[in-house]
């Protein structure tokens, strides 16, 4: 029972760092209608300015905030440079362009830091684990990264549902001529717009940085995610990203720990252990394909879309 | 207009003339290297000509589409493994595996539209790579070393370099011919119908449904033949053939050689390809005189152009290189 709940609390951390990414991305998409296979590299480049900034400030803190608005400058400029003529093009344009830049990316990565991949410590004082109920030691870092996204998930919806920039970041979505007509520079909101994305994703690199190794291509596989919940839960809608980034998060951790388990009762014990590593991989695509059966745009469309 | 000499016409026929000849070029060069580039190029050619017929013709952008070459590779890999050699039931089983699988995609996601169709065949594509890294049997991650060539009668013996090339020339040429005549075909014609207007098309009565899905499954079966030959050619498969950055690779040959046009992927692959085999010699010799030693490692580095490329090829030349021959603007 209570690994079962510390695989749950995994689940949930997992999840949450995936919202912060398709938050980002599914912001994007749904205002900009805009496909950036690029969120991967943002993501990674989050983790390696946190790593480098930390090594260089000694302080986690520090160098997570640096690395935050490092990546925020750098998805701006981004924007600016290079994605503001694909606008209004083809999606497929959109996926050959970012693709580009993924291949970009790992180079200057290459370039600047080297093939091999970075670590950057836990800091210290989040060491040790706290007990949550009695005989539950859980990674008090996981409970930030928890808490962190908890809060950013806040933040995302007052930002957008109750504050002035939030309702011109709605208009710009659902028709972007008129509001532009209406007197709102809707370069300078798009810059914005993709300039928290890019925070949001960083964020996401930047906090699992001391569970991972920093590496070249470790935004690619998780990009992939991040797509599969921005599906499930409609593209456009931040409500359906959290509900279908936690409920895949739960799912592929979850799934991971207990079907070798389950598999055993109906194969043999062989049999489970070749098929269990593969059926938990597979479970989110099939979660996503049930979805879009059923419903073809995802659980939570945005609405005006 | 004598539509004969426009220079595209020229450089396909040049084109072919050079891919005809070059076994013996590199075998007077005594440069064996070159008929192993040019096998594996012919082979992608061929995938992307299949991913062409529904991406440009169709206007299905499949973003899974690596993962035919995948699943061609293992069945030519998994039979072998368990002693089956013979390329009569190799090739069958690996085209019959392709198409079932892209049947029961293909059904699945041309439900959908636009971004969705391109996410749902990527999440797909992810699908069966996983279950490659988990084929615990076969190799898993590190892959399937596949130690002898498929098998056929009589005097076809693939493990013979210059014959096997000649073999992809031979079928890679027999795709572009069959795509042509499907796309010219009444067949062709609803999907390309269906690309401009769907709805349209519906309403004058076309199953629009079952022509895309039909034209879904004819890419994901000739892709596994491809598959099938990647794997003879290369003699090893594994998860990483399908990962999904090589379909992104596919994609960016049909876009760089010119969408909806019979040669495009063919001219795609040659110069993606070759590119990637030039740049870096390229950037060293160009980089010697100026950088001295630096140059050596800045020609690992060529990636930083190609991605660079990519953007600028999607934002300035449309029609891609077969845009460029044709000498029109394509829209």
């Amino acid at each position: 029972m209570l690994l079962f709940l510390e695989q749950c609390l995994n689940g949930l951390q997992f999840g949450l760092l995936l919202f912060l990414l398709a938050a980002g991305l599914t912001l994007v998409f749904g205002i900009m209608d805009l496909v950036n296979l690029a969120h991967g590299s943002l993501y990674m480049m989050g983790a390696y300015f946190a790593a480098t900034f930390t090594a260089w400030t000694d302080s986690f803190v520090a160098g997570a905030l640096l690395a935050l608005l490092a990546t925020l400058l750098l998805g701006m400029i981004l924007e600016v440079v290079a994605l503001r003529p694909l606008y209004g093009r083809d999606h497929l344009d959109h996926v050959l362009g970012t693709f580009g830049l993924i291949l970009f990316f790992n180079e200057l990565v290459r370039i600047v830091w080297g093939p091999a991949g970075l670590s950057l410590p836990l800091p210290t004082g989040l060491i040790y684990p706290v007990e949550l109920l009695p005989g539950l030691f859980y990674p008090t870092y996981r409970i930030v990264i928890i808490v962190v996204a908890l809060v950013v998930a806040l933040f995302l919806y007052v930002l957008v549902m109750h504050t002035r920039l939030g309702m011109l970041i709605r208009a710009g979505a659902s028709n972007r001529e008129m509001t532009g007509a209406l007197g709102i520079n809707i370069n300078l909101l798009y810059t914005l717009v993709f300039g928290l994305g890019a925070a949001l994703a960083g964020l996401a690199g930047l906090m699992q940085a001391p569970i991972l190794t920093v590496q070249i291509g470790m935004g690619e596989n998780i990009l992939i995610l991040a797509f599969v919940v921005i599906i499930i839960g409609g593209i456009g809608s931040i409500r359906g990203a959290f509900i279908a980034a936690v409920l895949v998060g739960l799912i592929d951790t979850v799934g991971r720990a207990f079907l070798p388990d389950l598999l055993r009762l109906v194969l043999s014990s062989r049999g489970a252990s070749t098929v269990a590593p593969a059926m938990s991989s597979m479970m989110i695509y099939l979660l996503m394909a049930i979805v879009l059966v059923l419903r073809p745009e995802g659980l939570f469309p945005a609405s005006g879309k | 207009m004598n539509h004969l000499f426009m220079p595209r016409n020229a450089v396909v026929v040049v084109l072919l003339l050079l891919l005809a000849a070059l076994p013996l070029y590199a075998s007077l060069a005594g440069n064996p290297f070159l008929v192993t580039l040019f096998t594996r190029i012919l082979i992608l050619a061929m995938a992307a000509t299949s991913l062409n017929f529904i991406l440009g013709y169709g206007g299905m952008v499949s973003f899974g589409h690596a993962v035919y070459l995948g699943i061609g590779g293992y069945a030519v890999g998994i039979l072998a493994f368990e002693g089956v050699t013979s390329g009569f039931v190799q090739w069958p089983l690996a085209i019959i595996a392709c198409a079932l699988f892209a049947l029961a995609v293909g059904a699945l996601s041309l439900r959908t539209r636009g971004v969705y169709f391109i996410m749902i065949t990527l999440a797909f594509a992810q699908l069966i790579y996983y279950f490659g890294v988990g084929l615990d049997r076969y190799g898993a991650d590190d892959g399937l070393s596949i130690r002898q060539r498929s098998a056929f009668a009589g005097p076809i013996d693939l493990s013979n370099r210059t014959q096997f090339y000649y073999l992809c020339l031979l079928l890679l040429i027999a795709t572009i011919y069959v795509t042509w005549h499907l796309v010219n075909s009444r067949f062709g014609m609803v999907l390309q119908g269906s690309r401009s207007n769907d709805r349209r098309m519906r309403a004058i009565g076309f199953p629009t449904f079952r022509y895309r899905l039909t034209g879904f499954v004819i890419a994901g079966a000739i892709c596994g033949l491809a598959g099938a030959l990647l794997a003879n050619h290369t003699g090893f498969i594994s998860p990483a053939t399908m990962h999904w950055t090589r379909s992104g690779d596919l994609i960016v040959m049909v876009v760089l050689g010119g969408m909806a046009s019979s040669f495009g992927p063919l001219f795609g692959a040659v110069v993606l390809l070759t590119l990637e085999e030039a740049l870096p010699l390229a950037i060293r010799t160009l980089a010697t005189p100026l950088f001295g030693d630096v140059a050596v490692r800045m020609g690992e580095y060529w990636q930083i152009l190609l991605g660079p490329l990519f953007l600028l090829v999607v934002l300035f030349a449309r029609g891609g290189i077969d845009g460029l021959l044709a000498g029109s603007r394509r829209d």
